[in-house]
């Protein structure tokens, strides 16, 4: 590829990203309410999406094979535990992700 | 700039900072191993400098690089950048009511999306007596600028990481495992929970880690969308015409 290729690339992956993060504001530009059904996804949406982000960040997980998992598991109760117990958010990721990172470098080798 | 406003600014910044720490050890991590991979590709760092502020998409950049190395293929590219970008345009949806109406913060808001800033700027109102369009526009910002401050250094000192980084990334999912809990503890009605669970779940058995995104958030689009038209059914049925009633 020559370099104004590789600049044109760039620029088409500039574009498309703009163009789903822009496609909803550009869709109701100019319109002051938002139909009643947009107002419902904005209310309920996020808490679907927020599962969903859980299971994305799990998604190479290997249940049948290598560690089975099990690293995973165990951070994400701790984490979760945590969470529950005191209520600190910096403190239940940062002691969750310290324990995975011992559990993979140490112990599921 | 008159008193007012910068107090404005600067009172929003010290309630949104706190907030992107996690982002912070995530992003430049993830930022270092792609200005790394760039590196490892013979690219300058300016290039995953670049990307990093521009297109601003963990995995678009990464497949970006690879296709920097094969054949020039515009079409392609654009067919890539919409498929594996599709999710914010449903994180758009959700952030409509919110976002619009902030005037020229609104654009970098929309720019400046990821997964992890909309997680954020959707889980947490704005502090009492904080201006919620700075609070937002800095949690943007600071998660981008972590993004692109990873990036430059993974390029410029990539190869002289000497700390055992493996398994810092889980820091990611431990911020939405919190981010879920807290709006799950929140919910007055968590179905919205088990349709996100199960539709990510069930598409991602079905069609695999690498297409299961769209088609998951599509699915709970739908069936929350479903969830809706029957809840307004059910209460119809239960009050019926107001007025002729009597």
């Amino acid at each position: 590829m020559t370099l104004v290729q590789k600049l044109i690339t760039v620029a088409i992956c500039v574009a498309g990203t703009m163009f789903t993060r822009f496609l909803p504001f550009a869709v109701f530009h100019g319109k002051s309410e938002l139909p009643s059904w947009v107002d419902y996804l904005g209310k309920v949406l996020p808490l679907a999406l927020f599962a969903f982000l859980v299971v994305y960040c799990l998604k190479d997980v290997t249940p049948l094979a290598g560690s089975h998992g099990i690293p995973e598991a165990i951070s994400i109760v701790v984490v979760a535990a945590l969470y529950e117990w005191r209520g600190n958010t910096l403190v239940s990721m940062a002691a969750g992700t310290a324990l995975y990172m011992v559990l993979v470098q140490l112990v599921f080798v | 700039m008159p008193r007012e406003t910068k107090n404005t600014i600067a009172r929003a910044f010290r309630a949104a900072f706190p907030l992107t720490l996690p982002v912070l050890a995530g992003y430049f991590f993830l930022g270092m191993s792609y200005g790394l991979y760039m590196h490892s590709l013979g690219f300058s760092w300016l290039w995953p400098t670049l990307t990093a502020a521009f297109v601003y998409g963990g995995s678009l950049e990464f497949v970006l690089g690879s296709m920097l190395c094969a054949q020039f293929n515009p079409v392609t590219t654009a067919v890539m950048a919409v498929a594996v970008q599709l999710r914010h345009t449903f994180y758009a949806i959700t952030q409509l009511g919110r976002y619009r109406g902030n005037g020229w913060k609104t654009f970098f808001l929309v720019f400046g999306m990821s997964d992890e800033t909309f997680a954020i700027t959707s889980s947490t109102p704005a502090p009492e007596g904080v201006d919620e369009g700075w609070f937002m526009l800095w949690i943007t910002w600071l998660d981008q600028a972590y993004w692109i401050v990873g990036s430059a250094a993974g390029g410029i000192f990539g190869q002289l990481m000497a700390f055992p980084t493996k398994g810092l990334s889980f820091v990611m999912t431990a911020l939405f495992v919190v981010i879920f809990l807290g709006a799950w503890d929140k919910a007055q009605d968590r179905r919205p929970a088990h349709i996100g669970l199960v539709c990510s779940v069930v598409c991602l058995i079905v069609l695999g880690p690498s297409n299961f995104m769209v088609p998951a958030m599509a699915c709970m689009t739908a069936a929350l969308l479903v969830m809706r038209e029957l809840d307004a059914r059910a209460a119809r049925a239960q009050a019926p015409e107001g007025g002729d009633a009597q």
